[in-house]
């Protein structure tokens, strides 16, 4: 059960970073990245970083 | 660096000879002029602010960095993705860069640009919501240039909740976007906002962007902080509605109001541009600007500048500071800004002194009110070449006095020693019209005798004077009021 971060449409203006309870995204390279073990969906909430995300199905169910 | 003013082409003139000081009429007063009737503390944070005074921006440059790209709304005018065209944000194609490189940057301006007074930090995205590269820019600016100031630009959500880190950081100055006080005219604007760990669509968002925006006007007028409040202006959306807008700020202590155009270009992917949401045209923006004088202080002289702009408004020197080019282990060097704020305070009371002659000049004048454009360099005067302007700067001139009303950018007439006949037909004479005059220092035969031909009068018998002098000159010799004031001011 994790979220991953679609590289080709990122902006990679790091919203996500910041807002992520687990602190399970990070700068990676070029890019932003979810870690998998770390992400937990935010439990059933609604995911913080797709909430923040400014692009459209930009993040998504990995 | 050739693009740089030196202090020598904006102030060739002779030594100044003040013959007056301070604020004669109204026209002078406020952010527009001088001092005039400010109090001294407001004044003293104002005075070397290009975007806070009309008269600091002849003198006086700022940069942005763009250290915080995270944004937590979402307008209809901006995609982030590319271009906000309208809220100084360059978005994601744009260099980004950490506090430390943003630091660096800001000495190898300070050590080449020393009209460098204002650090502002406008996004790529919102200041105060990717708060913690804002503050920590201006901690190691702070280390480096202990005089700089600094001032933020902001959409409000975020803002009350650092108040204090914003007093903490002696930063006066802070911009807010609000273009609206009614939620129901935001649900047209915003299509939704990011808070408290939260997406709000609709209505909700609107009411709670619209709360937060106003607790921060209120915030800041207890902590003393300077204000300015953004609008973008979009026709049949809030244009009538900036009206209210303009009161509710006012009634909450905001220093100034600044009404910028929509800008739509379908390229920029935006939500209106893609839906053919039209921009006010230069008449338009007028037209409400001058309904709007009564309330808040008006700012005029707005560029809309990108959130990694660097040297005079209109001007952007940002592609000579990329990050390649500079050092990292620059120092500062604080010689050549003590210089030129020297230079600037002569250059000031020279100034004030030759519009209250022109102001003088002009009260004895009654006649209708003018549009004329002037070529300016900087320095508040007539200094350059027609052929050179990439904008003009628009006066209106009555017997009040001669007032600032706007700028208009323009493509270079003279390209690569050539003048372009096709420029000056398909751009320029458009996009001066309702100008009967153009002020430059030099001209040559041909484009003079075109814009002639498109009802344009090119004036080149003042060159280097300063702005007001020169308009009010020519004002009053074609009133034929001339000869009775003409001595006081030769």
């Amino acid at each position: 059960m994790a979220l991953k971060i679609t590289t080709s449409t990122c902006s990679a203006c790091g919203a996500c970073e910041f807002e992520c309870p687990n602190a399970a995204i990070a700068m990676k390279g070029e890019t932003y990245v979810i870690k998998a073990s770390a992400c937990t969906e935010c439990d059933g909430d609604d995911p913080k970083c797709i909430a923040v995300c400014p692009v459209e199905n930009c993040i998504v169910k990995a | 660096m050739s693009n740089i003013v030196s202090l020598q082409s904006i102030t060739k003139r002779g030594e100044a000879q003040p013959q007056a000081s301070g604020c004669s009429t109204k026209s002078s007063c406020g952010t527009s002029a001088g001092q005039g009737d400010m109090p001294d503390h407001v004044w003293d944070k104002i005075k070397d602010h290009p975007c806070y005074s009309e008269e600091a921006h002849h003198y006086f440059a700022r940069m942005h960095v763009a250290v915080a790209p995270a944004c937590n709304i979402q307008c209809n005018y901006c995609n982030r993705k590319y271009d906000c065209s309208n809220e100084s944000r360059p978005g994601v194609t744009s260099e980004r860069m950490t506090p430390e490189q943003a630091a660096q940057k800001v000495v190898a301006v300070a050590n080449k640009v020393p009209q460098m007074s204002v650090l502002g930090i406008a996004g790529p995205g919102d200041s105060m919501f990717d708060w913690r590269k804002t503050f920590e820019t201006f901690a190691q600016v702070e280390k480096r240039l202990p005089d700089l100031k600094f001032c933020i630009s902001t959409n409000g959500l975020a803002l009350p909740d650092h108040i204090d880190r914003l007093a903490d950081h002696n930063i006066d100055h802070v911009t807010i976007t609000i273009n609206m006080v009614d939620p129901e005219i935001g649900t047209q604007i915003y299509p939704w906002i990011y808070y408290n760990g939260k997406r709000y669509t609709g209505l909700d968002a609107s009411k709670i962007l619209h709360e937060r925006q106003m607790e921060s006007l209120e915030r800041l007028k207890e902590k003393d902080i300077l204000v300015k409040v953004n609008s973008v202006m979009i026709p049949g959306i809030n244009d009538q509605h900036l009206l209210d807008v303009n009161a509710a700020i006012k009634e909450r202590g905001a220093f100034l109001h600044n009404v910028m155009p929509l800008i739509s270009d379908p390229a920029h992917g935006t939500y209106y541009g893609l839906n053919g949401q039209r921009g006010p045209s230069a008449a338009e923006l007028k037209e409400l600007q001058d309904k709007l004088a009564g309330g808040a202080n008006l700012m005029r002289h707005c560029r809309q500048c990108r959130a990694d702009a660097v040297g005079m408004l209109g001007e952007d020197l940002s592609q000579d500071f990329t990050m390649d080019k500079i050092d990292p282990d620059v120092v500062y060097d604080p010689e050549a800004r003590r210089l030129y704020r020297e230079v600037v305070e002569r250059e000031r009371a020279d100034r004030n002194a030759a519009v209250a002659v022109a102001e003088d000049t002009l009260s004895h004048t009654e006649a209708p009110s003018r549009l004329v454009a002037v070529a300016t360099k900087g320095g508040g005067r007539v200094n350059q070449h027609f052929g050179h302007a990439s904008e003009f700067q628009v006066y209106e001139v009555d017997h009040d006095g001669v007032r600032f009303v706007g700028h208009r950018k323009v493509d270079n007439y003279c390209q690569g020693g050539w003048g372009d006949d096709d420029v000056l037909e398909d751009n320029l004479i458009p996009t001066l019209e309702g100008v009967e005059a153009v002020f430059v220092s030099k001209i040559g035969s041909c484009p003079k005798k075109d814009l002639a031909a498109a009802g344009i009068t090119a004036i080149d018998a003042y060159p280097f004077e300063y702005i007001e002098t020169a308009i009010a000159r020519w004002y009053a010799e074609i009133n034929g009021t001339a000869d009775a004031t003409m001595g006081s001011i030769a």
